[in-house]
């Protein structure tokens, strides 16, 4: 739970401030100067980078099942990775992993 | 029909396909934040002030686990780093503009109105400046006010959910399918084992610290690997 108001206001304003500083970067400070193909090529896969890796330890030990790999879960998480990539549709895959998260939930009881 | 007011539609029109994602997306936030103890008025403050579904949802996840201040704003700022990437794509045909113009825009900078601008750039690239700025803008107004309202929508009737239909699992499968469909090459598809196998390895370190030394590790992975695969293609051609 997020208990302390301090820090979460602390968050919602410094990812605002970074996040509006990077994106003013090059149209509002740098101008036209074109990013060296290196920094261009790191870019390109900050997303890649970041996001699997967090969303992988929750999705092998779940804090909901007390740390314990579950079935439903795992399942849910490969169903939608499945549909993402043989789909390329964000909203499909998000359908395929939510039936097969309650379908196996279910199932499983 | 005046070319503003044309630049206008098309933006409109090029960014409407948007509106399915975003809508389920924010209201997905909302849900998922009220959950983690935010009220509604936090979460609009959220998303007007930050505007970026991807950074918000694993700032959330990651100050729900406890992760200190300083891991929770280096993440998600990294998550947002493409938008300096984007920025110096759109400076060639948007720099020329008035300064308070391109705060303006800088501010509005997400995901789809980057995708709808720059195709539209690619395939008009003679408009004039002002025709361009107006596309833009047109680009951003069905997008952006339908994150404030759908997260905002989202958090209200998120009270409204039991705890048993395993919302904390909303978030990895929110993830999971934005990333999926981008795992389009090798330097993709490289760039996530690597995020993955490193993150899941290092979870053991304290703070979440493990995750940026798998970030930078999967960077630099993807970068290699799209050298390689870069300089192997021009060999053979």
């Amino acid at each position: 739970m997020i208990e302390d108001k301090a820090t979460l206001w602390t968050v919602i304003i410094g990812l605002g401030l970074g996040t509006f500083l990077l994106r003013y970067s090059f149209l509002g400070l740098i101008g036209g100067r074109a990013l060296p193909a290196w920094a261009l090529r790191l870019l390109r896969y900050t997303p890649m980078a970041v996001i699997p890796g967090l969303v992988a330890p929750a999705v092998m030990w779940p804090a909901a099942t007390g740390g314990e790999t579950d079935p439903a879960r795992l399942g849910a998480a490969i169903a939608t990775i499945l549909a993402g990539v043989l789909l390329r549709n964000v909203l499909a895959a998000i359908l395929a992993g939510g039936l097969v998260l309650y379908g196996l939930g279910w199932w499983i009881g | 029909m005046s070319a503003h007011r044309q630049a206008f539609f098309r933006g409109v029109l090029a960014s409407v396909p948007f509106v399915i994602v975003i809508v389920p997306f924010g209201v997905l936030f909302g849900v998922v934040a009220t959950d983690a103890g935010m009220t509604p008025w936090e979460v609009l403050a959220f998303s007007l002030v930050v505007i970026a579904g991807a950074a918000q949802f694993a700032a959330v996840q990651l100050m729900n686990e406890g992760a200190p201040l300083l891991i929770v704003l280096v993440t998600s700022i990294a998550v947002n780093l493409r938008m300096a990437m984007y920025s110096a794509a759109l400076t060639p045909h948007l720099g020329g503009a008035p300064g308070w113009q391109r705060a303006i825009m800088a501010y509005f900078l997400v995901d789809q109105s980057f995708a709808a601008a720059s195709a539209e750039f690619a395939k008009r690239p003679d408009q004039s400046l002002s025709e361009k700025v107006t596309f833009y803008f047109g680009a951003v107004a069905p997008v952006c006010p339908l994150w404030y309202a759908a997260s905002y929508g989202g958090a209200v009737f998120g009270k409204a959910i039991p705890p048993e239909y395993a919302l904390d699992f909303a978030v990895p499968i929110a993830f999971l399918a934005i990333t999926a469909p981008m795992l389009r090459t090798r330097a993709h598809v490289a760039a996530a084992v690597v995020s993955v196998s490193v993150a899941l390895a290092l979870v053991w370190m304290p703070y979440s610290t493990g995750l940026l030394v798998a970030a930078a590790a999967a960077m630099a992975t993807g970068a290699a690997v799209e050298l390689h695969d870069e300089r192997r293609a021009a060999r053979r051609t």
